[in-house]
């Protein structure tokens, strides 16, 4: 047993970390460590000069133009791209579409669709979630009926996100309404611009529009544009989950966002005194540091255990559910240490820079326990899999 | 990065484990802990037949000379057995004191054979989180030393051959090497929670010729007690998976209301949230483990005091939903259950509670 990185690791690190500082202009690093919203263009940015560099795509092979990483090397990439303050990847097209097309696509949608994912030229939203489907995802409505070589999408889509500046959506879909649940759907990569299709923008309690609803009527979609059999889309959702679940930790974010609460309160003061040495203050922020370092080790185990070849198992539930507690923690920490001028929001940010938008962040956060299957969902999952209950 | 075992340290698991399942049954531990000395030489002697006591001995001493992973995995499989011998104090803490004192080669291979124990008598009242406060005073007597004092909650005090006695001597700390018949040495023996045996030691004019002084110091004792600390841990890990899994087998089997109790979430999430702890707490006692010998002061107090932190945290939770998912089951003495929960909880409380190992946390990584 070794808890250390190998040389060849380090150097790994050293690298990415000397080029997250080289490329990324500090324009983009300022807004990602004040929890700003970044444009599609920024995101565009940055996506394109990894991609540059063959780092486009971190989880993907080398038969798909990925650097075919292990695990591990995944790890410490997303690890420094986050310390360094570089956007956090938009998953939809580079870690859930894509491994479904390379999984289940024929030869002609992974070469119609993956070199531009890569490359950021198609952006990519999902379509999964419905105002009845949430939890129960296999209980969706929007109906895909066969009409020739093409289908006519009718339903309504919800909590889609980012999906304003969307090329292209993945669906599921029911296609057959006769079969049970999960039996009858299938899984449709739809042209954002096909006529029928409308976004409607919802906006959250942190006053921002990163979710939408999106409505289909009548929307024409060519068969082609179906990944694997008809009515067989669940296998496919079923995998992307497992692959959404990989590296959803979030350890680097969590690292850089603890950092950062270090920073506040040691410039924050309580009775005359840095905020950092108060004994109450101090006792939250290392109860979740330890919890951290402690989850960073789980963390390593069960990349450890993929890398022998086992797909990501139920043991990413135990990461979700603690990586989100724990930037959940971070960012209640960080509400907490900037003390009365958290309470600005929305117009004027009179205190220090570190306060703006603290509040927002707090906030916004709170998606983190919701979205990618409920903390809730993710403990009856470690309970019937893991526990056998 | 590797979280693999050799073949070696797999089967000394295999070997612990069969030892606890053919000679540590429950109902066998329930008549030792009955027994007059509560604690059994016949265990001590298989455990040494094992080669367990020899683990930590250096080999040019006569002992295995295995390091911190294999006594985690040991202790790991131990956990669940709730040995009543000393093996955590003495094969252990004492033997990494031990080792660091050259003239001390011929106790440490008596007590990898099992012929010899020895604990370590260093907390006194005023010693919670500050291990300088001894107040046991040594006074030079020709070319003797005069022990005075009182030390406290000593585990396994009665069971010991020898006590590692830490007494102030000038401005210094200094550890003796005291045989437990000394004269001007007595013991007031008890049990404790978790069902072994401590006890008061007092130390009245304890006459020690100077060859009884050890050659380590207050730094080595803090080492000893890391290396334990991180053992510590892993027998908590192994107590935890134990009453996870009996806890789940229950919740499979007991029924209510026409169906098995593990199908209502409000229990299921209580089990998931025992999960959670379990992996967090094995995380930590990995870092211990890994931790437990390093140089760097700063690290190892860091590593070892949040692994405590995080294990005495997990250990609180599910000991007691352990309990609370047995329903009234859990609070019976009949059932193994109540007893690892007991365990448990002394494990909270030895070697510096979650509080006294944060603010160390917070203090090693000056936060101010």
């Amino acid at each position: 047993m070794n808890l250390d990185f190998s040389d060849a690791e380090n150097t790994f690190r050293a690298e990415v970390r000397a080029f997250v500082r080289e490329k990324l202009p500090p324009a983009i690093r300022d807004k990602v460590a004040n929890g700003l919203h970044l444009t599609r263009d920024e995101h565009v940015f940055w996506q394109r000069t990894l991609h540059a560099r063959g780092w486009g795509g971190p989880g993907w092979p080398k038969a798909f133009g990925g650097p075919g990483w292990s695990p591990v090397e995944q790890y410490i990439f997303e690890e420094e791209c986050a310390l360094g303050g570089a956007p956090r990847p938009i998953p939809f097209g580079m870690k859930m579409v894509a491994p479904v097309i390379m999984a289940f696509g024929n030869q002609a949608q992974q070469e119609r669709f993956l070199p531009k994912i890569l490359a950021a030229e198609e952006w990519w939203c999902q379509g999964y979630s419905e105002p009845g489907a949430g939890s129960d995802l296999a209980s969706l409505r929007t109906r895909a009926v066969r009409r020739g070589d093409q289908y006519l999408v009718n339903g309504q889509k919800t909590w889609n996100t980012l999906g304003q500046h969307a090329d292209w959506i993945f669906c599921l879909v029911r296609t057959d309404p006769e079969a049970k649940a999960q039996r009858g759907i299938s899984f449709l990569l739809i042209d954002m611009k096909s006529p029928g299709v409308t976004v409607r923008p919802i906006i959250t309690l942190d006053g921002a529009h990163e979710v939408n609803e999106i409505w289909f009527e009548d929307v024409a979609v060519p068969v082609e544009n179906r990944v694997g059999e008809e009515n067989q889309g669940w296998t496919c959702a079923k995998f992307l989950l497992g692959h959404e679940r990989s590296n959803i930790a979030g350890i680097g974010i969590a690292k850089r966002e603890l950092a950062r609460a270090k920073r506040i309160a040691a410039a924050e003061t309580k009775r005359g005194k840095p905020l950092l040495s108060d004994p109450l203050f101090a006792a939250r922020l290392a109860e979740i540091e330890i919890d951290l370092m402690a989850l960073e080790i789980t963390n390593l185990r069960v990349l450890s255990a993929e890398a022998e070849n086992k797909a990501p198992g139920p043991e990413a539930s135990i990461l979700k559910i603690k990586g989100t507690e724990l930037q959940q923690s971070i960012s209640e920490l960080i509400l907490q240490a900037v003390g009365p001028y958290a309470l600005p929001f929305g117009g004027a940010a009179p205190g220090p820079a570190h306060a703006a938008n603290r509040a927002a962040q707090y906030l916004n956060l709170r998606k983190l326990s919701i979205y990618g299957g409920s903390n809730e969902i993710q403990k009856n999952i470690l309970a019937q899999m893991i526990l056998e209950l | 990065m590797d979280f693999s075992f050799t073949e070696e340290q797999q089967l000394l698991e295999d070997t612990v484990r069969r030892f606890v399942a053919r000679d540590y049954a429950f109902g066998k531990r329930r008549a030792i802990r009955d027994s007059a000395g509560g604690w059994s030489r016949e265990a001590w002697q298989a455990l040494a037949d094992l080669g367990l006591l020899a683990l930590n001995v250096p080999e040019e001493h006569g002992g295995l000379g295995a390091g911190p992973v294999d006594t985690m995995l040991a202790l790991n499989a131990l956990g669940p057995g709730l040995l009543l011998e000393p093996y955590l104090a003495s094969a252990v803490v004492a033997t990494a004191l031990l080792r660091e004192c050259p003239q001390q080669a011929g106790l440490l291979a008596q007590m990898a054979a099992g012929a010899r124990i020895v604990v370590l008598a260093h907390e006194e009242t005023e010693t919670r989180g500050d291990p300088y406060r001894v107040a046991t005073l040594c006074r030079p007597d020709g070319a003797d030393f005069l022990l005075d004092g009182r030390k406290c909650v000593v585990a396994h005090a009665a069971a010991a051959d020898f006590l590692i006695v830490s007494a102030r001597l000038e401005d210094d700390l200094a550890l003796f090497l005291v045989p437990r018949d000394a004269a001007g040495l007595s013991l007031d023996s008890y049990p404790t929670l978790d069902g072994t045996r401590a006890a008061e030691v007092h130390l009245a004019g304890v006459r020690l010729p100077a060859t009884a002084r050890l050659a380590a110091g207050l730094a080595a004792l803090e080492r000893a007690r890391d290396i334990g600390l991180a053992a510590l841990c892993a027998e908590a890990v192994g107590i935890m998976k134990a009453a996870i899994d009996a806890t789940a087998d229950y919740l499979r089997t007991r029924r209510q209301f026409g169906q098995p109790i593990g199908r209502f979430q409000a229990l299921q999430h209580r089990a998931a949230d025992m999960l959670l702890h379990y992996e967090q707490a094995k995380s930590m006692s990995y870092l211990a483990a890994m931790r437990c010998t390093s140089k760097d002061a700063a690290e190892r107090r860091r590593a070892l005091s949040a692994a405590k932190v995080l294990t005495g945290r997990a250990a609180r939770f599910i000991g007691q939903q352990a309990v609370q998912l047995h329903g009234g089951m859990g609070m019976t003495d009949e059932l193994v259950v109540s007893h690892w929960f007991k365990r448990l909880t002394a494990i909270e409380i030895e070697f510096g509670d979650s509080d006294t190992h944060l603010q160390q946390f917070i203090e090693a990584s000056a936060f101010n």
